[in-house]
C-alpha cells in the first residue's frame, strides 16, 4: 500500500447530507464530538426538514449537518462547505449550491439509482454527465460495502441499511485523521441493550475507516491541528443544552426549585427533554396540555416560590401573551424562552429566524414592559439564561429570553465555567407580617415583596385586575392606574443601571458600526474582523440586552458616521434604534430561514464603505 | 439541598392548630356581587367549612379565572390568585406541583371552566392533582351581561342568541367523569347543609375533587334552578345520592329510581309493584354507576341527581412527581452542577 500524503489545513467545512432517515444528524454530532475533543474550535449547523421521515429519496426529505472546524478561531458554521458527503442524489442536488468551486464530493453511488434520480429530478446521473467536473469526486458504494461488512451477521436488511451512516463517518474520520474511540464508546453505551445493532454499527464504522486506509480512492489525508483556545476544560455544547443548564445553574444559585411548564414545539423541545432528565437536581418539568397551560403553570409555581420557566417558539409566545401580561401585573419572576423559528404562523418550524424581537419587546395588550435578553452563540445560551433568571428574581418580573433554531441546535466548544464562582442570587422572601403590603416596593429596584403561600400572617390576593399602589387591592382609580403604569415601566427601565455597558469590538469610533443582536454574532464578527484586517474603519457592537438597552448605546452610535444593522427579519432592531436614538441606520435583511453568511455581510460593509449605499 | 422555600416553611411553622371561626376566613374587602346572587351562599358555606378542615389559613390558596365567581378569592382571607380567563386550573396545577404542602382551591364558573377553560379542566381531572374545584354553574354569562353559556339549555334567548341558542349544553358532571375524575359531586346554592358536607368531602378527597354548584343568577338567569331548590317542587325533582342507600325521592319518599337494563327509571313505591328493595343502591366507588347517574341530568322524566356521584382513589399527580424526584435522587445522588458541567466528553486546553 502506497504511503498516503498528509496535508495540513487551518480550517475545513464538511456537510453531511442524506435522507432524513439516514442518521445524518447523528453522524454530524459524532463527528463534532470527536473533533471537539481533539481541541479544534468549531461551529455546527444542523439543517433538517420538518418531516420526521419524509419519503425516501425526495428533495424535501434531505437532512443536512454542517460542521466548520479548525486550528483558528471559528465563529460560524461556514458560509460554504469544502466537502459534501451525499448519501443520495437528492442530497447532492439540494446541497451542491453550498459547495465551494473545486470542493470535494463523496457520494454513495447506491443512492443514485433510477428511482433516486427520478425523485430528485435528474434526467441522467450527474455522476457521469460531466456536470460535476469542477469538483473532486469520490464515488463509493457505501450501501454495498456496509452490507459486505455485515454479511455474516444474521440481521435484517433494514438494519444493514441503517448502519451505512457509520461507514461514511468512519471514512471521514480516516480522511481527517480523527480517532474512533469517542464514537465507539458512544455506540457501546447507546446500544448496550441491543447487541446486534451495537456489533453492526461498530463493524461498519471500522469498515469505513479501513476503506480509507486501504483503498487508493483517497490519496490525501488531512490534518487540522488544535485551535489556540483559552486554557481550561472544554466541552462541546448545543444552545438548547446550554440554555437548560443555565436555568438549572440559576435555580441552584437562587436556592430555588426550577419549575418548567412547557408544550412540545420545534425547535424548543430539546430544552424540555434536557430538563426532564435532571429530576435529581430538583427540577420539576410539566408537559402541559397547551402553550397557555405551560406558562400559567410556571406562573403558579413562581407564586409558590419556585423559579418558573416556560420554553417555546414564536407561535407559542403568541399563545402565551395574555399570561405574560398577567405576570407583568402580578409582578412575579418568570422566564419565557423563545427559541425563534421562521414565521409567521407555523412558518418554517425547523429553520432559523430572528423575527420575534418586536413581539418580545412590544407584543402584549396594554403597557406591559418586559425585559428582553438575547443569546449570541450556542454556549452563550448558558450565560443568557443565568442572567435572565437574575433579572427576573431581582426585579420580580417576567423576562423574555431569545434564542433561535440556529443557536439551539448549533454547537460549539465551551470553556466550562466554575460553578462555585457563579454569583449567588437567592431572593429574599418576605416573612415579617409587620407592615406588609403586597405592592410596597423596594426603593432601588421598585420590586414588590415575594410573599409565598404558607407564610403565616402574609395572606394576600393578587391578580390581573389593576392594583392599588402599596396595598395591592383592586383599584379602578384613574390616577392610581396611571401611577402603576409608570411604576411598572420605570421598574424595567431601572434595570439599565444594573447591566453592563455596551462594548465595541474594534475602534470606539469610525466610519461604520455594525450593530447586531442574537444569533448573528459569529457571522458579523467574522465579517468585521476580515474587513478590519483589510484596514477598513469598521467596528462591531452586539446587543445582549434588547430591553432595556445599555445606557451608553446612544453615545456609541453617535460616534460612527454610519450604522449598519444586519438582521434575519425585515428590520426590527433597526426600528427600535431609529425610534429611540434617531440614528439613520441602514438595514441589511435576509429572511431565508438560514443564518447569515459572513461573506454577504462583508460585501454589504464594503459597499457602504465605498459609498455605494 | 434544601431550598429557601423549605427554610421558610420550617422557620415559620405553626405548631398549634389555630382555632378558627368562619369570620377568620372573611377578608377585609367589600363583597361586590349583585344583591341576591347565589354566590353569597357559596362564599358563606365555604367560610363555614374552612375552620373544620384543620388546615392553617396561611396554607390555603384560592385560585380563580375570570367571571363573577372568580372574584371569590378576594373575599377569602387566605392566599389568593385571580388569574386570567379559563386558566385558574393550570395556575393552580403549577402551584400545587411546586408546593404540594398547600391546600389549593379553584373557583370557576360555567363560562370560565367549561368554555374558555374546558381544555385545562379535562386535563386537570385526568392528571388528578390534589386540587378542589368549585364550579358555580348559573347557565349564563353574568359578568359580560347575559350571553348564553356552555351549560345553557338549547333555545336559550339571550342578547347574543335572540333567536335562541343552538348548542347542546355540557353536563359538567358527565364531562368530569368522562375526563376520568376521581371525585365528582353536585350541590345547590340554596341547600347550605348539603353544600357544606360536600365541600368538606371534597376537601378531604385526595386527588382532584370536582363540585358543580347550581347557582342562581338573579339578574340574567333568575330561577334557572328553582325547580330543584324551591320548596314546592324540589322534593319531586331532586334525588339525593347517598352512598349505600337506595335512590328514594318525593315529598312522601314514595318514589325511587330502579335500573331497567342500563337505564334508570323513576318508579312509584305506592302502587305495590315496586318496593325499596327493587331500587338502585348508590355506590360512590362504582365508576360505571357514576356515568349512569350523571346521565340522568337532562332527562326530563327523571329527577335531577344531587350529591356525590363518584369518590375513588387513584395516584395523585404531584405525589407521583415527588416520588420520581426521590427515586432519581436515590439512584443518581443529589444533583451536583459542578459534576454535570464537566460530565461526558471534555478536554483540557493547556
Amino acid at each position: 500500500m502506497a504511503e498516503k500524503r498528509v496535508e495540513n489545513l487551518d480550517e475545513v467545512t464538511i456537510r453531511f447530507a442524506g435522507d432524513s432517515g439516514d442518521g445524518m444528524q447523528l453522524t454530524g454530532t459524532q463527528f463534532t464530538n470527536t473533533t471537539a475533543i481533539l481541541g479544534n474550535d468549531l461551529s455546527t449547523l444542523p439543517d433538517y426538514p420538518a418531516e420526521i421521515r419524509a419519503p425516501a429519496g425526495t428533495l424535501f426529505g434531505v437532512s443536512g449537518f454542517q460542521i466548520h472546524f479548525g486550528s483558528t478561531e471559528i465563529n460560524t458554521p461556514g458560509d460554504q462547505c469544502d466537502v459534501l458527503v451525499a448519501m443520495n442524489a437528492a442530497a447532492l442536488k439540494v446541497n451542491l449550491g453550498s459547495l465551494i468551486d473545486g470542493g470535494t464530493i463523496i457520494v454513495n453511488t447506491d443512492g443514485f439509482n433510477e428511482k433516486n434520480l427520478r425523485l430528485s429530478g435528474y434526467s441522467q446521473s450527474p455522476l457521469h454527465d460531466g456536470s460535476l467536473d469542477k469538483y473532486r469526486m469520490h464515488e463509493v458504494d457505501i450501501s454495498k460495502l456496509t452490507a459486505l461488512a455485515l454479511q455474516d451477521l444474521n440481521i435484517s436488511s433494514k438494519l444493514v441499511d441503517r448502519s451505512k451512516n457509520f461507514f461514511a463517518l468512519g471514512m471521514m474520520y480516516w480522511i481527517y485523521n480523527r480517532p474512533l474511540e469517542t464514537t465507539i464508546e458512544w455506540i457501546k453505551s447507546k446500544f448496550k441493550d441491543k447487541p446486534d445493532i451495537l456489533e453492526a454499527n461498530l463493524r461498519v464504522l471500522k469498515a469505513g475507516w479501513n476503506f480509507g486506509e486501504t483503498t487508493e480512492i483517497f490519496s490525501v489525508r488531512y490534518e487540522v491541528g488544535p485551535a489556540k483556545l483559552a486554557p481550561g476544560r472544554y466541552r462541546n455544547i448545543t444552545g438548547n443544552q446550554a440554555l437548560a443548564w443555565g436555568l438549572m445553574a440559576a435555580a441552584k444559585k437562587a436556592k430555588l426549585d426550577l419549575f418548567l411548564g412547557s408544550y412540545p414545539i420545534t425547535p424548543a423541545s430539546d430544552v424540555l427533554h434536557e430538563l426532564s432528565f435532571y429530576k435529581s437536581y430538583g427540577v420539576k418539568t410539566f408537559q402541559a396540555e397547551d402553550e397557555i397551560a405551560g406558562i400559567c403553570s410556571a406562573l403558579g409555581a413562581s407564586f409558590g416560590g419556585a423559579l418558573g420557566v416556560t420554553t417555546t417558539s414564536g407561535p407559542g409566545v403568541a399563545l402565551k401573551s395574555e399570561a405574560i401580561g398577567l405576570a407583568v401585573m402580578v409582578e412575579l419572576p418568570l422566564i419565557i424562552c423563545n427559541i425563534q423559528r421562521g414565521g409567521p404562523s407555523t412558518g418554517l418550524p425547523t429553520k432559523t429566524e430572528q423575527a420575534d424581537l418586536l413581539q418580545a419587546v412590544y407584543g402584549r395588550n396594554g403597557e406591559a414592559p418586559v425585559p428582553v435578553i438575547a443569546a449570541a452563540t450556542p454556549s452563550d445560551c448558558f450565560d443568557a439564561a443565568f442572567e435572565a433568571a437574575r433579572i427576573a428574581l431581582k426585579y420580580m418580573t417576567p423576562v423574555m429570553l431569545l434564542s433561535d433554531g440556529y443557536l439551539g441546535n448549533g454547537s460549539e466548544p465551551w470553556l466550562i465555567p466554575d460553578f462555585n464562582k457563579l454569583p449567588d442570587m437567592s431572593p429574599e422572601f418576605r416573612t415579617n407580617p409587620e407592615g406588609f403590603f403586597p405592592y410596597s416596593r423596594d426603593e432601588a429596584t421598585l420590586a414588590r415583596p415575594w410573599a409565598i403561600p404558607g407564610t403565616p400572617g402574609l395572606e394576600h390576593r393578587i391578580g390581573g385586575l389593576e392594583k392599588e399602589h402599596i396595598t395591592g387591592n383592586v383599584s379602578y382609580d384613574p390616577e392610581n392606574h396611571e401611577k402603576m403604569v409608570h411604576l411598572r415601566a420605570e421598574k424595567i427601565e431601572r434595570i439599565a443601571d444594573d447591566i453592563p455597558l455596551a462594548t465595541v469590538e474594534g475602534d470606539p469610533d469610525g466610519d461604520l458600526l455594525v450593530v447586531g443582536w442574537g444569533g448573528t454574532y459569529g457571522a458579523i464578527k467574522s465579517a468585521v474582523a476580515r474587513q478590519r484586517q483589510k484596514g477598513h474603519p469598521v467596528s462591531h457592537l452586539h446587543l445582549r440586552y434588547l430591553n432595556p438597552m445599555p445606557k451608553n448605546l446612544g453615545e456609541i452610535l453617535y460616534k460612527f458616521k454610519r450604522v449598519l444593522v444586519p438582521e434575519i427579519n425585515l428590520g426590527q432592531l433597526i426600528k427600535i434604534l431609529r425610534s429611540k436614538y434617531l440614528v439613520p441606520a441602514i438595514g441589511f435583511n435576509r429572511v431565508r430561514g438560514l443564518p447569515f453568511k459572513s461573506i454577504e455581510i462583508e460585501k454589504e460593509i464594503e459597499e457602504i464603505l465605498k459609498g455605494k449605499k | 439541598m434544601s431550598t429557601l422555600v423549605d427554610e421558610i416553611l420550617r422557620s415559620t411553622i405553626v405548631t398549634e392548630a389555630a382555632k378558627y371561626s368562619s369570620k377568620d376566613f372573611q377578608s377585609d374587602q367589600d363583597v361586590r356581587w349583585c344583591p341576591g346572587c347565589g354566590d353569597y351562599s357559596i362564599l358563606a358555606q365555604t367560610q363555614r367549612v374552612m375552620p373544620d378542615l384543620g388546615i392553617p389559613r396561611h396554607k390555603m390558596v384560592f385560585v380563580s379565572g375570570i367571571g363573577c365567581s372568580s372574584r371569590f378569592p378576594y373575599y377569602m382571607n387566605t392566599y389568593g390568585f385571580h388569574g386570567i380567563h379559563g386558566r385558574a386550573t393550570v395556575i393552580a396545577s403549577g402551584l400545587k406541583m411546586a408546593r404540594p404542602d398547600l391546600s389549593v382551591w379553584v373557583v370557576t364558573g360555567d363560562g370560565d371552566g367549561m368554555s374558555i377553560g374546558g381544555n385545562h379542566f379535562i386535563h386537570l381531572l385526568r392528571r388528578n392533582l390534589d386540587i378542589n374545584v368549585l364550579l358555580f354553574n348559573n347557565q349564563i354569562y353574568g359578568l359580560t351581561k347575559g350571553q348564553y353559556s356552555p351549560t345553557s339549555e338549547v333555545g336559550k334567548i339571550t342578547k347574543s342568541t335572540p333567536y335562541g341558542s343552538l348548542d347542546y349544553p355540557f353536563n359538567p358532571a358527565s364531562l368530569a367523569l368522562g375526563s376520568s375524575a376521581t371525585f365528582v359531586a353536585r350541590s345547590l346554592d340554596r341547600d347550605p347543609k348539603q353544600m357544606q358536607s360536600i365541600i368538606k368531602r371534597a376537601a378531604e378527597h385526595k386527588g382532584t375533587s370536582f363540585v358543580e354548584i347550581y347557582q342562581n343568577c338573579n339578574v340574567f338567569n333568575d330561577g334557572a334552578f328553582f325547580q330543584f331548590t324551591e320548596k314546592e317542587t324540589k322534593d319531586d325533582s331532586v334525588v339525593f345520592l347517598e352512598h349505600g342507600k337506595p335512590l328514594v325521592f318525593g315529598k312522601e319518599k314514595d318514589k325511587g329510581i330502579r335500573l331497567n337494563g342500563f337505564s334508570p327509571e323513576a318508579v312509584s313505591l305506592k302502587d305495590g309493584k315496586y318496593s325499596v328493595s327493587d331500587l338502585l343502591v348508590h355506590n360512590e366507588k362504582d365508576t360505571t354507576l357514576s356515568f349512569i347517574l350523571a346521565d340522568m341530568t337532562y332527562k326530563p322524566h327523571l329527577p335531577r341527581p344531587v350529591g356525590i356521584f363518584l369518590a375513588i382513589d387513584r395516584p395523585v399527580y404531584e405525589q407521583e412527581m415527588e416520588r420520581q424526584i426521590s427515586f432519581a435522587k436515590e439512584k443518581r445522588g443529589e444533583g451536583d452542577m459542578t459534576k454535570l458541567l464537566s460530565s461526558g466528553d471534555t478536554w483540557v486546553v493547556q
